[in-house]
Formats: structure tokens, sequence, C-alpha cells
């Protein structure tokens, strides 16, 4: 279990490092997508038509945070399932996203996109939702704002604290580790 | 006939609403730390330490422990001598949910219509059981559930002749196939026997019994603690990244079946197992 900190965005040799159980601290610009705003996001590119957020070289993070509340930069925040977003995301590979942060495994088709475009797949600690907002010192929405918790915001972090779930060589948490402590 | 005022439904609702998603009640806190004590998985004790310096953030800054602060699950019981009065039973519960996660600043994610969307805006309605029993007080027991938990949740309807091996094999199988998804370390609710929608009930009513405790029946209580056994031999582990503790407790409720009919079903519970009650 070796230990990264790692700046947004993400170069392809930073991520070629990075191995299924390692623990990473990421700072910078993160951006947030749950369900529909991904399938907007997909509508947009299949349809050539120019996206709300860059994604060349960046990071989503799978998260409807609580309200805000007075005070505070954001509400709690923990990662979403992300098996939901696994149709769409080989299209956003494909188009430059280079990381994902949320919990569960994803399943052959993303594994395949991670592999062939250098991608990287984090864990945050479902449930923990207060402490990891603590890690995020501001947050903008940037489109959306009709989803509600679902509109797509920007996140600036700083040590957001994650586990490489899945790297882009094959390599796997939650089979790995599983099989590690299977009796 | 003892009267109750729809506004003190209204307002223990809207308190609790918000104390259940700030702090997690003694029993699961005491079961956590225990269970970072024995985890034996570095990356998972990792994850129990993050769960519990984020409970406390959570309780002392009353902020939410999770963002997904579910849909406001409650289990009445109305003694059949009390009279509710002021105004309708589920509007006071609805107005309580309403009022309870706008001022606690909780998240809502109630879909208006479960196939052309919307959002309530409100978080309601509340999924309300109503049991009426011998007496006249009201007791409610207030659970947000989350909706990655729910989703890992499962039925059978299987033969008699399945038994306890069959039950052992759904269980541990729901467990392992769930992996992360759920948040584990997960409480594991189980129903067994009754009608299809009654199984469902029971699983789900089995989350409310604190960890820790005994099934009030031997037979039963043996089976809860070999299906935990097991299923915290699948490896699953803190946050599915492999470990020792893949559950906190394995609760069973039972109820009579038909000759026919085998059904069992399961619910799961995150690690935030958040539950409050009240008595009126």
């Amino acid at each position: 279990m070796a230990e990264y900190s790692l700046e947004t965005p993400l170069k392809d040799e930073e991520i070629k490092k990075l191995k299924a159980g390692d623990k990473v601290s990421l700072s910078g610009i993160i951006y947030t997508a749950r369900d529909s705003a991904h399938e907007r996001l997909v509508k947009l590119i299949e349809a050539g038509e120019e996206l709300p957020i860059p994604l060349e070289g960046q990071i989503i993070y799978y998260v409807g945070p609580a309200p805000t509340p007075p005070g505070k930069a954001i509400g709690s925040a923990g990662p979403t399932t992300s098996y939901r977003m696994d149709p769409y995301t080989p299209l956003l590979i494909e188009n430059g996203l280079k990381g994902m942060i949320g919990k569960g495994e994803r399943t052959e088709m993303v594994v395949d996109a991670m592999e062939k475009g250098t991608a990287v797949y984090f864990a945050a600690t479902g449930g923990a939702a207060a402490l990891i907002a603590k890690s995020i010192l501001s947050s903008e929405i940037v489109a959306y704002e009709d989803l509600g918790a679902e509109a797509i915001r920007k996140l600036e972090v700083k040590s957001f604290p994650v586990i490489v779930a899945q790297d882009c060589h094959g390599g796997n948490v939650y089979v790995e580790g599983q099989k590690k402590y299977a009796e | 006939m003892r009267e109750i005022e729809s506004s003190r439904i209204t307002e223990a609702v809207a308190k609790l609403c918000m104390e259940a998603n700030f702090k997690l009640e003694d029993d699961v806190q005491e079961s956590l730390e225990k269970a970072y004590e024995t985890e034996k998985s570095p990356v998972g004790k990792e994850v129990l330490k993050q769960i519990l310096d984020n409970s406390r953030i959570a309780s002392t800054e009353r902020v939410p422990i999770c963002q997904d602060t579910g849909m406001t699950v409650i289990f009445a019981e109305l003694g059949q001598d009390a009279h509710i009065v002021g105004g309708g039973f589920e509007d006071a519960i609805n107005e309580g949910v309403k009022r309870g996660y706008t001022e606690g600043y909780l998240r809502k994610s109630i879909v208006a219509d479960p196939v052309r969307g919307g959002n309530t805006g409100d978080n309601t309605p509340a999924i309300i059981h109503l049991d009426l029993v011998i007496g006249d007080r009201l007791k409610m027991y207030i659970v947000p559930k989350g909706g990655g938990s729910e989703n890992m949740s499962r039925i059978a309807m299987m033969k008699p002749a399945d038994g306890i091996e069959g039950i052992k094999k759904f269980v541990v199988d729901g467990v392992r196939e769930a992996s992360g998804n759920p948040c584990p370390p997960v409480t594991v609710g189980v129903g067994i026997g009754g009608s299809f929608e009654r199984c469902a009930l029971l699983s789900k009513k089995a989350l409310l019994r604190p960890i820790g405790s005994d099934n009030k029946d031997p037979f039963y209580d043996k089976l809860e603690k070999e299906l935990l056994l097991l299923v915290n031999k699948t490896g699953v582990g803190p946050a599915g990244l492999g470990g020792t503790t893949t559950a906190l407790a394995v609760h069973i409720e039972t109820a009579p079946r038909h000759i026919a009919s085998f059904p069992v079903a399961m619910n799961l519970n995150c690690h935030a197992a958040r539950h409050k009650f009240i008595e009126l």
C-alpha cells in the first residue's frame, strides 16, 4: 500500500504508477456528476456539441451533496455507488477523462476503457461524508442547476482521501482485497 | 380516550429526522469502535478510522453523517385508546419530515414520479408502517434509509425443502454479491416466512433491534450468530476493500407461512445505521 499526493489535472505517467490498494491524497479542481448529469454529457458528446466542463485530464466525483449549511463550503459529500455510471463512462474516458471517484466495483466495459485511455478509478469511503466535506475548500455549480443535488459542481479540494480501487493495469482492490481475507 | 395533538407528532418527527442524521445511536457507535480494534486488514482499518472520524465530525458540527440522508421510513405503533387530534396522522408526519429536512440542511432525495421523475422538494412522502396495538400511546421509530444499501436488498420465494441451508446460502451470497455497494460493515436484516410483502417488511423491521442484542428465540439467536460468522468470512470487509468486518450484526424476524411457501428476504443497512425512537 504505497501513498501518493497528486494534483489535478492527472498525467498519464502518474496514473500508470498507481496500483490497486494505494492510498492517495488528491488536491486541485475536481468536478461532480452523477446519473442525470452523465446522461446529459453523453448526449452532448454524441451530438458533437460543446460540454459545460473540460474533460481532458480531469476527475469526476460521483456525489450528490447535502445542502450547504450557512458558513460551510459544502454540505456532507460522500461518494455514491459508481456502477450506475458505467454505461456512460467509456465515452467520457475516450474524450479525455482521467479519473473517477465513487464507491463499489466497476464493470468490464469501464475496466477496458481505463486500460485503453490510461484512467484510474478511486474509492472514497462511502458514508464518510462529513469528513470528506472538510477536504473541499470551495464549491460552485457550473452546470445543470435544475438537477438540484445532481447538478455539476466544480470543487476545489485539498488532501481529499481516496484509495486506488481499480488501476489502469486491470488491478482491482475489491477482488484482490476480498480474496485475501475470504476463508 | 387519551388525546395526542398532531403538532406534537410533527415536532417529534422534525427533531428526530435531524438527530438521526447527525448522530449515531450508542449501539452502532460502540460496535464500529469494536470493529476498528479487531479488523485485520490495514485498508479495512483505515476505512473504519475514517468512518469513526466522520461520525465524530458529524455529531460535533451537527452535519449529516452521510450526504444520502435517506427516504424517511417510520414504523409507528398506535395504541387503540389514543385519539390523534388537530390534524391527520400522515399529514403530521410528512409535515415533520418537510421541516426536519429543510431546517437540518438534509438532502431531499425523493423522486416524485418513479418513471417521469421530478423531485418532491421536501423529502416527503415518508414511508409509514402503522400497527394498531393495545394501549393509549404512540411509539415511533424514525429510520432514514439510504439508497445504496436499499438497492442491495433481495427477496426469494424459496421451497420449504430449501430449509436452513437455503437461508444461509441466500444471505451469504447476497452480502458477497452486494460487495462494497451497501457501504459495509452492514447490518443484515433477514425476514423469514409470512407472505411476499410481509417477509420484506420483516427484513426491514429486523434492522431496528439494537446491535449486540440477542434474539429472544434461542433457535434464531444461534442462527443469527452463525450467519454473522459466515458473512464475515466472505472477506468483503469495510467498504468492500477486503477485510474481516463485513457485517456488525445479523438480525432475524419471522412469521408463520403458507404450507407451500418459504419466503426469505434480506434488507441491508449501511454502517451509518441511523434510527431514533420516541414515545408520545
